[in-house]
């Protein structure tokens, strides 16, 4: 009679448990994929890219930009150039899975691992909510405490490290409310520090900065390439991008020109970009260049 | 009268977090709405089972979230005029629930769901109150985080795998609840009231998230302390002496925390 019990009770304890893993994978899987605190960090990370194959975004009937086929290669360094209108932040979005493509696809194994970062435009992100500046940046490590765990001790570090990286030490305990726009986007970038991301995506992540806080930031990407990390930026300035980008992707609603630097931003390469921005725009008229 | 405050209580409890969170997600239009919404369900759920506790509920909550819904949808294809598309959502819900209480109830009916009753919640509805705030309690205890993330910066939590709308998903599930909660005890027009009055007075205090929300739950407390007792004494409804009440608390925050001033202030010099 004891055996029988005992045995009802083991095999009782174990579907308990197994119950309970699965719960618990469940759970995690919904609501806490970014727990990750095995993922490999800084020294054993390997450079991942991004391909696209015929990648199209359209809101409605309008197409924001089609037939976009290539790559960005693994641990390289791509500014994203075009006049206004041409689709550089639908395609980001599109790369980022911020929004659906209309067609074609994107292959990023960093996104589905969620060792891509992405930093928007400065408008979408609500600047009025309390939060602090330790909080805020705290939040990039995300990978080591998910949505329910209390964050280790490095973490506390570590925020302290990137905020000296990107020399806001002073203002930890900051609303980002009261922070200028240059405050604002170093935290952000301290914040991208501390996600430490394979990928790196940033939409206009210089604009209405200062000279000296745009060389500063700037600074950071060079460094993030140099780390083995893919990094495209969607950017205006011509000058700085001929200076410092190695690739150049010249979008205007569908790829012109994409590869070396020097010689997408050629005079022709240019003058066409303009011209396709003055086609009517539209549904699927055709093809734009 | 000890129920109704008992009740009360229990929804300040909740109502603290639901109604910081949403002041803080600017979605009080939103809110408003839903709590309009939920009439029509229950109003269905009563003209199909009478007073049926979980018929009231079930409806309210179905039409609730279905009004949520169409309007996250309508707010995606088309976000211009978002605000103006919300009154008309809200409006019809409440001129379509009027109706069919008034098809088949009587003027007592109606007014109980335009502006609850108290005083009339029995045991029962007491312990669906009270499971409601605590189940909200318990979410927004365990889930703190991802909440405050996906209010501010929701595409940060999607890039770092927090669940994608799943957050978002379990915010509005709390607030139509809440909202089915509050409808028994405020009705359809006031049952916002409790939720984002106290939350809008706590703000004018701190500008931290967690003081704002404990300071919601005690002025949400203080108020229906005050409301039931002026209505029994002076015998008035006491949902909307509450209500009163509450906003009382938010004038007083507002002069208080130097938001409003009652002179104009006086520029240096003579004029």
């Amino acid at each position: 009679m004891r055996a029988g019990t005992a045995s009802l009770r083991q095999s009782l304890g174990t579907s308990l448990s197994a119950l309970g893993d699965k719960t618990q994978a469940a759970f995690t899987h919904s609501l806490d994929s970014g727990y990750d605190p095995g993922a490999s960090d800084s020294h054993n990370r390997q450079a991942e890219g991004i391909a696209v194959r015929d990648l199209s975004v359209c809101y409605g009937e309008r197409y924001a930009f089609e037939g976009c086929t290539g790559e960005f290669l693994p641990a390289s360094l791509t500014a994203v150039i075009g006049p206004n209108g041409a689709g550089k932040s639908s395609l980001l979005k599109a790369l980022a899975g911020i929004v659906r493509p209309s067609a074609g696809e994107v292959i990023c194994p960093a996104l589905a691992r969620h060792r891509l970062a992405y930093l928007p435009q400065r408008d979408e992100l609500d600047r009025g909510f309390p939060v602090t500046v330790a909080e805020l940046v705290a939040l990039g490590g995300w990978r080591h405490f998910g949505s329910v765990r209390e964050p280790p001790p490095r973490v506390a570090e570590s925020v302290f490290e990137a905020l000296a990286a990107v020399g806001l030490v002073s203002v930890p305990d900051r609303q980002i409310a009261e922070l200028s726009v240059g405050q604002f986007q170093r935290a952000l970038f301290a914040r991208l520090l501390m996600q430490d991301a394979v990928v790196i995506l940033l939409d206009e992540p210089f604009a209405s900065l200062d000279e000296s806080t745009t060389e500063d930031l700037l600074h950071f990407l060079r460094r993030w390439q140099g780390e083995g990390r893919t990094v495209i930026a969607v950017l205006h300035d011509l000058d700085c991008v001929r200076r410092h980008f190695p690739s150049t992707l010249l979008l205007a609603r569908s790829p012109i020109a994409w590869g070396d630097t020097s010689l997408s931003l050629s005079a022709e390469n240019l003058a066409r970009a303009q011209k396709a921005l003055v086609q009517p725009e539209g549904g699927r008229i055709g093809r734009v260049a | 009268m000890r129920i109704a405050l008992v009740a009360c209580v229990a929804l300040a409890l909740s109502n603290g977090p639901i109604g910081t969170l949403l002041l803080m997600r600017r979605e009080s239009l939103e809110g408003n709405v839903m709590s309009h919404a939920v009439m029509p369900g229950a109003a269905l759920g009563y003209l199909y089972a009478g007073y049926s506790l979980s018929a009231l509920t079930l409806g309210g909550l179905l039409t609730g979230l279905a009004v949520a819904g169409l309007a996250a949808l309508t707010a995606r294809s088309r976000p211009q005029h978002q605000d103006s598309r919300l009154i008309a959502f809200y409006l019809v819900s409440l001129s379509f629930g009027v109706l069919v209480v008034a098809a088949r109830g009587s003027q007592a009916d109606l007014m109980h769901v335009l502006f609850g009753t108290v005083l009339a919640i029995d045991v029962k509805a007491l312990t669906l109150i009270a499971s409601i705030s605590s189940v909200t309690m318990l979410i927004v205890a365990i889930f703190y985080r991802p909440l405050m993330v996906e209010s501010f910066d929701p595409a940060f939590l999607r890039a770092v795998g927090g669940g994608g709308g799943a957050f978002r998903a379990i915010f509005i599930m709390l607030v139509a609840l809440n909202l089915v909660a509050s409808f028994q005890a405020f009705g359809t027009l006031l049952a916002i009231g409790p939720i984002l009055l106290p939350a809008a007075a706590a703000r004018c205090w701190t500008n931290k998230v967690w003081p704002m929300i404990v300071l919601a739950t005690v002025i949400g407390m203080l108020a229906a302390f005050a409301g039931l007792l002026v209505s029994y004494y002076a015998n008035l409804p006491s949902g909307p002496a509450i209500v009163v009440g509450a906003g009382v608390l938010y004038g007083m925050s507002l002069l208080a925390a130097g938001r409003v001033r009652l002179r104009p202030k006086r520029l240096e010099g003579r004029q």
